[in-house]
C-alpha cells in the first residue's frame, strides 16, 4: 500500500506492506536513523517519536496508521537558531552515555516541557518511566530535562 | 586532584587537563547522528535471521529448508550440515559448524547433532529484507527429539544426569579448564579449615555458614548485538561492522575461526549502544553474517531482536555459593572459606584471562584484614545459554563482593554487632598498603576507614539507626545496608593474563601535526564511556595541548594499534596509562627539539604545562605547538633524532589497580506486601585520580541502577522444561526512573601508586558494589522476622516469602 507520512515537515511517500512498523519506516524508508529500537515489544522507549505532537513508541505503531499524519523525530529538534534546549540540557547535565536511549528520552522530555513548563523531579520520572536507560541511572536525565525547562523559563522571562 | 579551578582553561572553555568537561561525542548523539551497527547500510546489502531452538535439550533428526528456500526474496538458507560441508583451513577444527570460545571450549555455530539450550542457533536465512528473513524462519521444519534438560547446576552433578557435551566425548557434565583442572582453588585450604575448626571449639569465637545464590542475570544493553559483514571477493578483504567491545581480539578470533588472513580482516565497532560485557564474546550470529557474505558475495546484516539477545547472548553470574566465616566474639574476622558451584551453561564461553577460570572471584576476601581464606569453584555444564562473564562484573568480582558483604552482615547479625562497627574493626589500614591478601592479590592503595566515614556521615548513619529503632517499636520496617567493596581492575600484567593467548597489554599511538593539533589512536573502544573526551584530557594533562585539539580515534582495527578492548574496567587502568606514557614519550622528544632550537642541552630545560623553557630563564622557551612546527620543519636535529612529533607505546600494567568504595542504601519495606522502597542511596567511590569527575559520577549512577535492578528485579530463570522465563523486557525487568532513587555520590581520592596518572578505573565499581548494599538493607529491615539472608531478586513475592520463613529457589520456576 502507498502511504505518506510527514516527518519533520517533509512528506515521505512509499509503498509499504501493511505490517511495516513505523520505526522501520522512519529508519529505513525515510533514512532517519536517529530513532532507535531496543526491544520492539513496547518496553524500552528507544523508538519514541512524536505522532501529531504526542510521544509514541514507534515500534508499536504501524506505518500505515501514521498515513497522512505528522511525525517528529530527534532530527527535527534542532532549528536554525541552534540546538533545542532539551538537546543542550542533555549535553550540559551529562544526560547520556552510549546515546542509544537519548533520542527517545529527549522526545519525551520535550513533550513534557511543552505540556508542563515547570515539572517536578517526580513528574519527570513519571514521564520517562516507560523508557529504559541502561547507562545513566536516570539521575542526569532528570537533571537534563529540568535544565531545559529552567533554561526555557528564564529565556521567556528575559524575552 | 579533580577541581577544575586548579587546571588552566582552553580557549574553548575546556580544562587543559583533568576536570569536568562536556563530552565531545554528545554533539552527534543529541542530534541523532550516532552511527550504530544497525545504522550501517551498504549497497546491495542483504538481511538475515536465525532460527533458534525451542527446546533446551533435543536431538535434531532432520531439518527441511525447502519451503523457506522457495519463498520469494530468500537468497540462501544455511544449516549446520551446510557448515559441516565448508572445509576450514584452520588449526581449530576442520569445518565451520563449530567455533572456539574464549575459554578454549567449542561452541556450535549452527547445531548439527543436538541443541543444548533454548534459543540455540539452528538455521540461518539470508534474504533481501528483514521481514522476509523472519517469515522464512517459520517455514523451516526441524524434526526434534526432546531429551531431558538439565536446568539445575546441582542436578548436573548427579551421576545419572543426562550428558550435555557428548559431542566432546564427555561422560559427565564437568568442565575441564585448559590446564586440565575440573575445580579451581585459591588460598590456603588447610590453614583455613584449621582456623575454622579451632574457632568452632573456642567459646570466644563464632562460625557462621550461609548459602548465597547470585542468580543468573543479563547485561541487556539498549542496543542488541549485530553485525554487517562484507567479504570483497576480488580483494579478499573482509570488513565487519560489529557490536564488539574488543575489535582487535575479535579480528584475531575470526582469523583463527575462519582461517582468513588477519591482515585482510577489518573489524569496525562504530558507536555502540552500551556493552556491559554483553559485547565481549564472539557470537554465532557474527560468524554467520561473515559466512553469509562469503556465500552470497553481498554485504549481509544480522541484528538480533531483544528476545534473541536475552535468551542466547552472554548471561552473568549463576553462582551457587556457600560461605563460612569464623570470627572472635568481639568481631575480628579470622577466616573465610567458600565453596562455589558455577553454572556455565551449555558451552564454556566465559571471557576471562586464561589462568583465571573463575575470573577474579578469589578476591572475595574483600576489604578486610585476616590471615586465612580459601575458595573452591566447580564449574558445570547445564542446558542454559553459554557465557558467564558479563554485566559489568569485573571478571566475577561482583559475585565475590556480594558474597563477602553478605557474609559480613550475617556475622554482624550473629554477633549482634552493628555492621558498620564490624566493618570498621576489620578494614585494611592505610599503612598496610601495598597489602597482600590471603589469596594472593596485592592491593595498591586505600584509605578505607576514611572513605567509610565519609559515607556514614553523608547518609547520617547514627540518626538512621535511631529512627530505625523508633520505627521498629511502631511495627515499621526500615533497613540500612552497607557494602564496602574492593575491586581489582585493569587486566592485566601480560605475564599472568591473556585471553586465548593474547596478552592483555594495550597499544596506543599519538601524532602531533605541524600546527600542534594531534590524533590519538586507541586500541580500546567506547560503548558510552566517553573516551573521545577523557583520552584527549589525558593528553592535555601531559602535554598542555587543549583537549579540543586532540582527535581520539578508536573502534577500527585498520586505524588503531592492537589491544584487548574495553571490559573489566580496563580502559583507564591500561589504555589510560598508555595515553599518559605515549604523551610523555612525545614530551621527551619535544624536549630534544626545543633544546636544539634554543641551542642548549635538554637537561637545561624545565617543563611547564604546554611548554619547555630554560631553567632559570622562563622567557626562553618553546610551546608544544611551536615545537610541533619545528619538528616538521627544516631545523637540523641532533644525530639519531628523527623528525616529526609522534610516538607509540604498548602499555603492560605492572599490577591491577584497586578502586574501592562504600555504598549505603536505606529502604522501607512493607511487611504486608513485601514491597521495597529505596529512599536513599549514598555511594562514596575512591577510584584514584578522576580524569573527568562528571563522567565518573555518571558511570557510578549507571552502576547503582544496575545494582538496584539485580537486587530487586532482574532475573533469568528457567522452568523444569528448560524454558527461559526472562526472554523479553516484559519478563526480564529492568529498573526505570521510578525504581531508582536520586543517587547521592561522594568521593575520596587515593591515587594508584603504579599508574602514571594515579587513576584506577571506575566503570564497574557501582555494579559490583551496590547489590550487596540493597540486599543488606532489605535483610536488615526484615531481620526482626528472623531473616538472616534472602536471595536476589528481592521482588515483593520473595521478600514476603522470606518474612513468612518459606524462601524458595529464585532461579527455578518451582513451588
Ligand atoms: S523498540 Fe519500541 S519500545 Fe523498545
Ligand atoms: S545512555 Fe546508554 S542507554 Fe541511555
Amino acid at each position: 500500500m502507498q502511504i505518506s507520512i510527514t516527518i519533520n515537515g517533509e512528506t515521505v511517500t512509499r509503498d509499504v506492506e501493511p505490517r511495516r512498523l513505523l520505526v522501520h519506516f522512519i529508519r529505513e524508508d525515510a533514512g532517519l536513523r536517529g530513532t532507535h529500537w531496543g526491544c520492539d515489544t513496547s518496553n524500552c522507549g528507544a523508538c519514541t517519536v512524536w505522532l501529531d505532537g504526542k510521544p509514541v513508541k514507534s515500534c508499536t505503531v504501524l506505518a500505515a496508521q501514521a498515513d497522512g499524519h505528522e511525525v517528529k523525530t530527534v532530527e527535527g529538534l534542532e532549528t536554525a537558531d541552534g540546538l533545542d534546549p532539551i538537546q543542550q540540557g542533555f549535553i550540559e547535565c551529562h544526560g547520556l552515555q552510549c546515546g542509544f536511549c537519548t533520542p527517545g528520552m529527549m522526545m519525551t522530555g520535550r513533550a513534557l516541557i511543552d505540556e508542563n513548563p515547570n515539572p517536578s523531579d517526580q513528574e519527570i520520572r513519571e514521564a520517562i518511566s516507560g523508557q529504559i536507560c541502561r547507562c545513566t541511572g536516570y539521575n542526569n536525565i532528570v537533571k537534563a530535562i529540568r535544565w531545559a525547562a529552567e533554561a526555557e523559563a528564564s529565556s521567556e522571562v528575559n524575552a | 586532584m579533580t577541581a577544575t579551578n586548579e587546571v588552566p582553561v582552553s580557549a574553548a572553555g575546556n580544562p587543559i587537563g583533568f576536570g569536568s568537561m562536556k563530552r565531545v561525542e554528545d554533539q552527534r548523539f543529541v542530534r541523532g547522528q550516532g552511527n550504530y551497527v544497525d545504522d550501517v547500510n551498504l549497497p546491495g546489502m542483504l538481511h538475515s535471521a536465525i532460527l533458534r531452538s525451542p527446546f533446551a535439550h533435543a536431538r535434531i533428526n532432520a531439518i527441511d529448508t525447502s519451503a523457506a528456500e522457495a519463498l520469494p526474496g530468500v537468497v540462501a538458507v544455511i544449516t549446520g550440515k551446510t557448515l559441516e560441508g565448508i572445509p576450514r583451513p584452520s588449526l581449530l577444527g576442520d569445518n565451520f559448524a563449530w567455533m572456539p570460545t574464549l575459554s578454549y571450549d567449542t561452541q556450535a555455530v549452527l547445531a548439527t547433532d543436538k541443541v543444548r539450550f533454548q534459543g540455540q542457533e539452528v538455521a540461518y536465512v539470508i534474504a533481501t529484507d528483514r521481514y522476509i528473513a523472519k517469515d522464512a524462519l517459520e517455514l523451516i521444519d526441524v524434526d526434534y527429539e526432546p531429551l531431558e534438560p538439565v536446568m539445575d547446576a546441582k542436578r548436573a552433578m548427579d551421576p545419572d544426569a543426562p550428558v550435555i557435551r557428548d559431542d566432546k566425548g564427555q561422560t559427565d557434565n564437568s568442565i575441564t579448564d585448559v590446564h586440565g583442572h575440573k575445580t579451581w582453588e585459591a588460598g590456603n585450604a588447610i590453614g583455613t579449615s584449621e582456623a575454622i575448626e579451632k574457632a568452632r571449639q573456642d567459646p570466644d569465637c563464632v562460625v557462621v555458614t550461609q548459602e548465597i545464590m547470585y542468580p543468573r542475570v543479563h547485561p541487556s544493553p539498549m542496543e542488541t548485538c549485530g553485525s554487517v559483514a562484507y567479504m570483497d571477493k576480488v580483494t579478499g578483504q573482509l570488513t565487519l561492522y560489529t557490536t564488539s567491545q574488543a575489535p582487535h581480539a575479535h579480528r584475531t578470533v575470526y582469523a583463527m575461526v575462519a582461517g582468513l588472513p588477519e591482515h585482510k580482516i577489518r573489524v569496525i565497532s562504530p558507536d555502540i549502544g552500551g556493552g556491559f560485557g554483553n559485547k565481549v564474546g564472539v557470537y554465532p550470529g557474527y560468524v554467520l553474517s561473515i559466512i553469509g557474505s562469503i556465500v552470497t558475495g553481498k554485504p549481509v546484516k544480522w541484528m538480533e531482536d531483544r528476545n534473541e539477545n536475552l535468551v542466547s547472548t552472554s548471561f552473568a553470574r549463576d553462582y551457587h555459593m556457600t560461605g563460612t566465616v569464623a570470627a572472635t566474639k568481639d568481631g575480628r574476622i579470622l577466616a573465610v572459606d567458600v565453596d562455589v558451584l558455577a553454572d556455565h551453561g551449555a558451552f564454556n564461553g566465559v571471557a576471562q584471562p586464561t589462568n583465571y577460570p573463575a575470573g577474579f572471584f578469589h578476591i572475595f576476601t574483600g576489604s578486610y584484614d585476616y590471615p586465612n581464606a580459601h575458595c573452591k569453584v566447580t564449574p558445570v555444564y547445564t542446558n542454559k545459554a553459554p557465557g558467564g562473564v558479563a554485566y559489568a562484573c569485573s571478571f566475577r568480582i561482583t559475585e565475590a563482593v556480594y558474597l563477602i558483604e553478605r557474609l559480613v552482615d550475617c556475622l554482624a547479625q550473629e554477633l549482634e554487632m552493628d555492621p558498620a562497627e564490624l566493618r570498621l574493626k576489620n578494614l585494611i589500614k592505610p599503612d598496610q598498603f601495598p597489602y597482600t591478601t590471603p589469596t594472593g592479590w596485592v592491593y595498591d592503595s586505600g584509605q578505607y576507614e576514611k572513605t567509610m566515614r565519609v559515607a556514614l556521615d553523608m547518609v547520617g548513619y547514627d540518626d538512621l539507626r535511631r529512627e530505625q529503632a523508633e520505627k521498629r517499636a511502631k511495627g515499621e520496617y526500615m533497613g540500612i545496608g552497607i557494602s564496602f567493596f574492593t575491586e581489582g581492575v585493569g587486566a592485566g600484567p601480560r605475564k599472568d593474563m591473556d585471553i586465548l593467548g593474547l596478552g592483555m597489554a594495550d597499544g596506543i599511538e599519538l601524532r602531533v601535526h605541524p600546527t600542534g593539533k594531534g590524533v590519538l589512536r586507541l586500541s580500546v573502544q567506547s560503548q558510552g564511556q566517553g573516551h573521545e573526551t577523557t583520552y584527549a584530557q589525558i593528553v592535555a594533562h601531559e602535554l598542555g595541548i587543549p583537549p579540543e585539539d586532540i582527535e581520539v580515534v578508536h573502534g577500527d582495527t585498520d586505524q588503531t594499534p592492537f589491544g584487548l578492548g574495553t571490559y573489566g574496567s580496563r580502559s583507564t587502568p591500561v589504555s589510560g596509562a598508555a595515553a599518559a606514557v605515549v604523551s610523555r614519550k612525545v614530551k621527551e622528544k619535544a624536549r630534544i627539539i626545543a633544546a636544539t632550537a634554543l641551542e642548549c642541552s635538554p637537561d637545561d630545560l624545565e617543563w611547564e604545562l604546554g611548554r619547555w623553557h630554560v631553567k632559570g630563564d622562563p622567557e626562553r622557551g618553546k610551546t608544544i605547538q611551536e615545537i610541533a612546527l619545528l619538528a616538521h620543519g627544516s631545523l637540523e636535529l641532533p644525530e639519531g633524532v628523527e623528525g616529526h612529533l609522534e610516538a607509540m607505546t604498548v602499555y603492560n600494567p605492572p599490577n591491577l589497580t584497586y578502586p574501592y568504595g562504600c555504598y549505603i542504601c536505606v529502604v522501607d519495606v512493607d511487611p504486608g506486601t513485601g514491597q521495597v522502597k529505596i529512599r536513599d542511596f549514598v555511594a562514596v567511590d575512591d577510584c584514584g585520580t578522576r580524569i573527568n569527575p562528571m563522567i565518573v559520577e555518571g558511570q557510578v549512577h549507571g552502576g547503582l541502577a544496575d545494582g538496584v535492578g539485580m537486587a530487586l528485579m532482574e532475573l533469568i530463570a528457567f522452568d523444569e522444561d528448560g524454558n527461559c522465563l526472562g526472554g523479553s523486557f516484559m519478563d526480564y525487568l529492568l529498573p526505570t526512573a521510578m525504581e531508582c532513587p536520586e543517587f547521592r555520590t561522594g568521593e575520596t581520592v587515593t591515587p594508584s601508586p603504579h599508574h602514571p596518572i594515579g587513576a584506577k578505573g571506575v566503570g564497574e565499581s557501582a555494579t559490583v558494589g551496590s547489590p550487596a548494599a540493597v540486599v543488606n538493607a532489605v535483610v536488615d529491615a526484615i531481620s526482626p522476622f528472623g531473616v538472616r539472608h534472602a536471595d536476589m531478586p528481592l521482588t515483593p513475592a520473595n521478600v514476603w516469602r522470606a518474612i513468612q520463613g518459606r524462601p524458595v529457589r529464585v532461579d527455578m520456576a518451582v513451588e
